[in-house]
């Protein structure tokens, strides 16, 4: 069966917060519902913790940090789940009842298989 | 040396050949999809029978079974490359599972061919990845001849169908019939896609663009296969009916000059009289089916099948053509359907009442119908100023050049 990772888009909020305490619920709950096909998943902090890395001049060469995300778009990437379905169909009908696909946006990728 | 008589007799032979593979390669190709689960293999095992076919059949007659010969055939050939898999990755079972020679029921074959339907036209890919399976796949097309009608680079159209085929396999979009509840909102999508393929060769016109015509023939018959599928569906039902009563037009929509003819001006005599015959039927199967919820498609071949029966233009029956827009409204509100609403409007109580319609919609300014009906309206009521604003800014939009041509002409009467 194929291995997909829901990577989800969303306001860039604090998921440790206690303000987000009642949509975290709402996230605990489809983790119980869908424990089915879940293999593994977390919520990220707020990309005001990111830091994206480069190394130029290639390998070996000099490591460049930046503060923030890779891209800085209005929705970001908060949180991601790896998830064991059927098909694109069930995984489709699978993220969307995750909150963030009617408060963002989900995006479903199958993972290569080793 | 062929004499003659030989000669003629296998190019006869070659004919009938090439019309039965033509009729069977989207069959075989959709089981061998299902056996193999791989749509590259199965397209290159397929590929491989017609080769064999062509080669064969011309010189000793197009077999009883053809279907059968194909199926044996390209089965054979998928097996032999899954047996070099084997050796190389021991995916024994697949091969074995191949070998057993499945039963080819109508059912069966039905089934294969409603799965590669819904595959080609599963909402994950786009609507260009689509468009392109369906007439690969479903269509029988060679690349090359679907870079040519879509316009688009033949190492761009290998491209696009490539990626689509791997997103099917990597993504595991599923090669299966939609359950019950989902199958509503699939199909309708499948009906856009192949409505959208119609169009493009609708709309193409005649003459300079024989190819993309020949678009308007493969969305036909794309129609015909989907009944033939699913004679029960209100959607199939009436896409084909919409289709076929379009397409009935198809003589009498160009002038001698090659320009294009607004429905009042075309010679119905010219109309396709046995198309509109089918269509109508075909409306009035699909709205017994639907008693309580208008179909989209119905409705929009309702609403043609007005138009192609009225005797001429000054007969239409607009009040009928109007309610069946009020009807489409409540299942398919857009603002392009609004406008045609008010173009009709316009036909029972006059230019004035359409304009004030037309006005009111709001999101059409890159639509260059809209700019060029307001333009008419505007030109009928003696606002010719006005017209000619709306009639340029119609052109400075993407039309095709006999549309534009014409545009040009009413431009000019103002």
């Amino acid at each position: 069966m194929p291995t997909y990772i829901a990577l989800t888009y969303t306001a860039d909020v604090d998921w440790s917060s206690p303000e987000q305490a009642d949509e975290m619920a709402e996230y605990r709950e489809f983790g119980a519902a869908a424990r089915a096909v879940i293999r593994g998943g977390s919520a990220l902090y707020p990309t005001a913790t990111a830091t994206t890395v480069r190394v130029t001049g290639g390998r070996g060469g000099d490591v460049l940090t930046t503060d923030g995300p890779y891209a800085e778009t209005k929705e970001a990437l908060t949180g991601f789940y790896l998830l064991e379905c059927a098909d694109l169909d069930e995984a489709v009908a699978t993220v969307a009842q995750l909150p963030a696909a009617w408060n963002g946006a989900v995006e479903v990728r199958p993972i290569i298989p080793v | 040396m062929l004499t003659g008589d030989a000669a003629r007799r296998q190019a006869r032979a070659a004919d009938a050949a090439a019309r039965v593979i033509r009729a069977e390669r989207s069959r075989i190709l959709a089981t061998l999809i299902r056996v193999t689960g791989d749509v590259e293999l199965a397209e290159d095992a397929t590929q491989d029978a017609i080769v064999r076919a062509l080669r064969t059949w011309p010189r000793d007659g197009v077999p009883d079974n053809p279907r059968g010969w194909l199926l044996v055939v390209a089965r054979r050939r998928a097996v032999d490359v899954i047996r070099r898999e084997v050796r190389r990755v021991g995916k024994e079972a697949e091969a074995v599972a191949l070998l057993d020679p499945a039963p080819d029921s109508p059912e069966a074959v039905r089934d294969d061919l409603l799965r590669l339907v819904f595959t080609c036209c599963h909402p994950a890919l786009s609507l260009d990845a689509q468009v392109a399976l369906a007439l690969r796949t479903l269509g029988g097309l060679a690349t090359g001849e679907v870079a040519r009608a879509l316009v688009v680079p033949e190492a761009t159209m290998t491209k696009r169908l490539t990626r689509a085929k791997q997103k099917i396999t990597r993504a595991g979009i599923p090669y299966r019939i939609p359950a019950a509840e989902e199958l509503p909102g699939r199909l309708a999508g499948v009906a856009a896609t192949v409505y959208l393929i119609f169009n493009e060769g609708y709309a193409a016109g005649a003459g300079d663009d024989l190819i993309r015509v020949g678009l308007a023939d493969e969305g036909l018959r794309l129609a015909r296969l989907l009944v033939e599928l699913m004679p029960d569906e209100p959607t199939v039902l009436g896409l084909l009916a919409l289709v076929l009563l379009q397409d009935s037009r198809r003589a009498a929509r160009v002038g001698v000059d090659g320009r294009p003819l607004l429905l009042a001006e075309q010679d119905r005599s010219r109309w396709d009289r046995a198309a509109i015959g089918a269509g109508v039927e075909l409306v009035g199967r699909g709205l017994r089916r639907t008693p309580d919820h208008p179909d989209r498609y119905v409705v929009q071949a309702a609403i043609a099948a007005c138009h192609a029966l009225a005797p001429s233009y000054d007969r239409t029956p607009w009040d009928a053509v109007i309610s069946w827009y009020d009807v489409l409204l409540t299942v398919h509100d857009t603002a392009v359907v609004r406008l045609n609403r008010a173009a009709a409007v316009a036909e029972r109580d006059g230019p004035a009442a359409g304009l004030a319609l037309v006005d009111t919609l709001v999101g059409l300014a890159d639509y260059p119908w809209f700019h060029a009906t307001r333009g008419e309206l505007l030109h009928r009521l003696g606002r010719a100023a006005e017209a000619a604003t709306a009639y340029r800014a119609a052109l400075a939009l993407d039309l095709n050049g006999p549309q534009a041509a014409r545009l040009r002409d009413r431009l000019a009467e103002c």
